[in-house]
C-alpha cells in the first residue's frame, strides 16, 4: 500500500489505527474529545446509565456545554440543565453553562487541536476540520459509548477534493462560497464522504471564514470537512493554545472521489431559498423579497469577523421599521471582543436586539422564533421547514453582509446597493 | 430474520426536524410524549395513524441535517421497526442502528413499493418483497460490524457484551 497517496482523513486515521488505512476500511480508534450540549448530552446520560460503568474513561476529554436553550426558557428545560449540571460535576468534566456560548465555538477558542479525533453530539462537529481534526458529528448513545469506553468505531471516508481559487472581495465571504458549493453538491453530494477544502484561496482565507466554510460541509452529508494546517493556522493555534504544531496537509498523490475547482472571484452574493440548503439562488433572483426578521449569529455566522462585516455595514444607519434584527454573538469571547471594538454599540444604535451568546432562534426553542407566514433571513447554516419554531415561516440563508444590508431596506438586498448610498 | 409490514411512503431528503421539530426536543426526554408531533409539519396526525410494525418507505438521503437521537427514537416510540430508503445520510444511519432501529439502504425501493403496500423483509436472504405487487428487490448488505450491533438490539447491548468498543 502506498503510503504517500493519502488524504488528510487517512493520514490521521492511519495514525489512530497504526498502520495506513485507506477510505472503506471500517477501523476503531481511540478519541480524543467528546462533545454534547442540552439537545443531546441529556439522552446521552441516559444512554450512559444503562452502561456498566461507573465513571466516564477520561473527563478532561469531555465536554458538556448549555447553549441550544441558554438561558433556560422554561421550567422543564430547566430541569434538564439540571440533570446536565450534576451528571458533569460528578464526573468532573468540563462543562460551559449558559452565556459561555456555542459548543463548536468552545472548541474551538479552547480545545481543538490538529489531529485529534473528536466526536460531537452535535452535526456541526464538522466544523473542527478547518485547524486539521478529524471531527464528526455522532448521537448521544454514541458520545454515551465514547464516554464510557473512550473509543468509537469509523469507517474511513472517501474524501472530496474542493480547490478554491482566486480571494474574496470584501463584502463577499466564504458563506458565498459555501452556499454555492452545497448547491453544487446537493444536499447528499458528499454523503459519508470528508470534504478537503485546499488550494489559494484557503490560503487567502481568515481562520474564522474557514470555520464557516467547514461548519456546512455537513449540509451536503459530509463527515469532516477539512483545510491544511498551514501558517495561517499554526499562528492561530500558537496563540490560543500556547503550543506548535506540524504542517498538515493531503498528499500530492491522494485519491479523490471526486476533484471540484471554483474560482472564488466568479462567486456572486448567494442565497438558500426556502426549505432546503441547497436550494441556492444567486441575490439577483431573489433581491427583494420582504422580510420580518434578520438574524445574524450561530455557529456558522456568530464569530467576530461575521460581526464586523455587518456592523460596517450598518453603521450610521437604522434598520427598517417593522423588520426585527437580532444579533447573537457565538461565544462570550466574541461579545467582549466586540463590545471593546464599538461593533455592539454600532448594533443597538441601528436598532438591533442583542441575544445572550448561544444558538438562540436556529434551533427553534426561544429569543426569536417566526410567526405564520413570516419571513426571515438569517446568517445559520439550515433553513428547514419549522427549524425556527414554525412550519408556516419561510426562512431564506445569507452572509452576514447580505443580512446587515436587508434588514436595512427591510428586503432581501445586494450590500453594494447599501454601500453606495453612504 | 423476517420482517412483514404495511408502509408509510416519503420522499427525498426527509430531513430530521422534519421527523421531529427541534422545538420539541429539549423540554423532555420522554419519547412517547415527544412522538406526538412525529412528522408534524409534513402528516400531521401521523402518530394516531401509524401502527406497531409499520414499515417506512422513502427516498435518497433520509434523516439529513441533525444529530438528534430523538429522530430514530420518536420512529421506535411509534412502533416503526423497519426504514428502508434509496440511501440515509450517515449520522442517522448510525444513530439508528446503534438503537436497535433497522435501517436498510435498498435501491429503486422508492419506485417499487406504494403507500399503504404490504412488503416482507428476509434480513439473511437481502431482499425486499412487495406482497402487495409481488416486485422483489435486493438490499445492500448490511456490514458485519453493523448486523452484529443491529441483532444485539443496538449499541449499549453490543457493548455491555463486547466489554468495549470492538470489532
Amino acid at each position: 500500500m502506498d503510503s504517500a497517496s493519502l488524504t488528510i482523513a487517512e493520514k490521521i486515521l492511519s495514525k489512530k489505527a497504526g498502520r495506513t488505512v485507506k477510505a472503506g476500511e471500517i477501523i476503531v480508534a481511540d478519541i480524543d474529545f467528546i462533545m454534547a450540549h442540552d439537545g443531546t448530552a441529556p439522552l446521552a446520560i441516559e444512554q450512559f446509565s444503562e452502561l456498566d460503568v461507573n465513571n466516564v474513561y477520561d473527563p478532561s476529554k469531555i465536554l458538556f456545554v448549555i447553549d441550544h436553550t441558554g438561558p433556560s426558557p422554561s421550567d422543564r428545560v430547566s430541569n434538564i440543565h439540571k440533570m446536565m449540571r450534576n451528571f458533569a460535576r460528578k464526573n468532573m468534566c468540563h462543562f460551559r453553562d449558559v452565556g459561555y456560548g456555542i459548543c463548536h465555538q468552545i472548541l474551538i477558542e479552547e480545545f481543538v487541536e490538529p489531529e485529534m479525533l473528536i466526536i460531537g453530539a452535535d452535526s456541526h462537529t464538522c466544523t473542527h476540520g478547518a485547524l486539521g481534526a478529524f471531527a464528526t458529528g455522532m448521537g448521544s448513545t454514541e458520545v454515551a459509548v465514547g464516554m464510557a469506553y473512550g473509543q468509537t468505531w469509523l469507517k474511513v471516508p472517501e474524501s472530496i477534493k474542493i480547490e478554491l481559487l482566486g480571494k474574496l472581495n470584501w463584502p463577499l465571504t466564504s458563506k458565498d462560497v459555501i452556499l454555492y458549493l452545497i448547491g453544487e453538491l446537493g444536499p447528499d453530494g458528499a454523503d459519508y464522504m470528508a470534504i478537503e477544502f485546499v488550494g489559494e484561496g484557503i490560503k487567502e482565507m481568515s481562520m474564522e471564514s474557514r470555520f464557516t466554510l467547514t461548519n456546512m460541509a455537513v449540509e451536503a452529508g459530509a463527515k469532516v470537512g477539512f483545510c491544511p494546517v498551514d501558517k495561517k493556522a499554526q499562528f492561530f493555534l500558537q496563540k490560543e493554545r500556547g503550543k506548535n504544531f506540524p504542517e498538515l496537509k493531503p498528499d500530492l498523490k491522494a485519491d479523490y472521489a471526486d476533484e471540484i475547482t471554483v474560482n472564488v472571484n466568479e462567486v456572486d452574493f448567494m442565497i438558500s431559498a426556502p426549505h432546503s440548503v441547497d436550494n441556492v439562488k444567486t441575490i439577483a433572483e431573489v433581491e427583494g423579497i420582504e422580510i420580518d426578521q434578520v438574524f445574524i449569529g450561530t455557529c456558522t455566522n456568530g464569530r467576530f469577523e461575521d460581526l464586523q462585516t455587518a456592523a460596517r455595514i450598518l453603521k450610521g444607519k437604522k434598520v427598517k421599521d417593522n423588520v426585527r434584527l437580532i444579533v447573537q454573538p457565538a461565544s462570550r469571547k466574541v461579545y467582549l471582543r466586540a463590545l471593546k471594538a464599538g461593533i455592539i454599540e454600532t448594533f443597538l444604535t441601528a436598532g438591533a436586539v442583542i441575544n445572550p451568546p448561544g444558538c438562540g432562534p436556529c434551533v427553534g426553542r426561544h429569543l426569536g422564533l417566526l410567526g405564520d407566514g413570516e419571513v426571515c433571513l438569517s446568517t445559520q447554516n439550515r433553513n428547514f421547514k419549522g427549524r425556527m419554531g414554525n412550519p408556516k415561516a419561510e426562512i431564506y440563508l445569507s452572509s452576514p453582509a447580505v443580512a446587515a444590508a436587508s434588514a436595512v431596506t427591510g428586503k432581501i438586498t445586494d450590500p453594494k446597493e447599501v454601500m453606495v448610498k453612504t | 430474520m423476517i420482517i412483514e409490514g404495511r408502509v408509510w411512503k416519503f420522499g427525498d431528503n426527509i430531513n430530521t426536524d422534519l421527523i421531529i421539530a427541534g422545538k420539541y426536543k429539549y423540554d423532555t426526554l420522554d419519547m412517547k410524549e415527544m412522538a406526538k408531533h412525529t412528522f408534524e409539519a409534513l402528516r400531521p396526525d401521523f402518530y394516531k395513524k401509524v401502527k406497531e410494525g409499520d414499515i417506512i418507505v422513502s427516498g435518497r438521503n433520509f434523516g439529513c441535517g441533525s444529530s438528534r437521537e430523538q429522530a430514530p427514537l420518536v420512529l421506535k416510540a411509534l412502533g416503526i421497526k423497519v426504514i428502508v430508503a434509496e440511501s440515509f445520510a450517515r449520522i442517522f444511519y448510525r444513530n439508528a442502528i446503534n438503537l436497535g432501529l433497522l435501517a436498510l439502504e435498498c435501491n429503486g425501493i422508492s419506485r417499487a413499493v406504494e403507500e399503504g403496500d404490504v412488503v416482507r423483509i428476509k434480513l439473511e436472504e437481502g431482499t425486499v418483497e412487495n406482497i402487495s405487487s409481488g416486485a422483489t428487490l435486493n438490499f445492500k448488505p448490511l456490514p458485519k460490524l453493523i448486523l452484529e450491533i443491529f441483532k444485539e438490539g443496538g449499541l449499549v447491548p453490543y457493548v455491555k457484551k463486547n466489554k468495549g468498543m470492538k470489532i
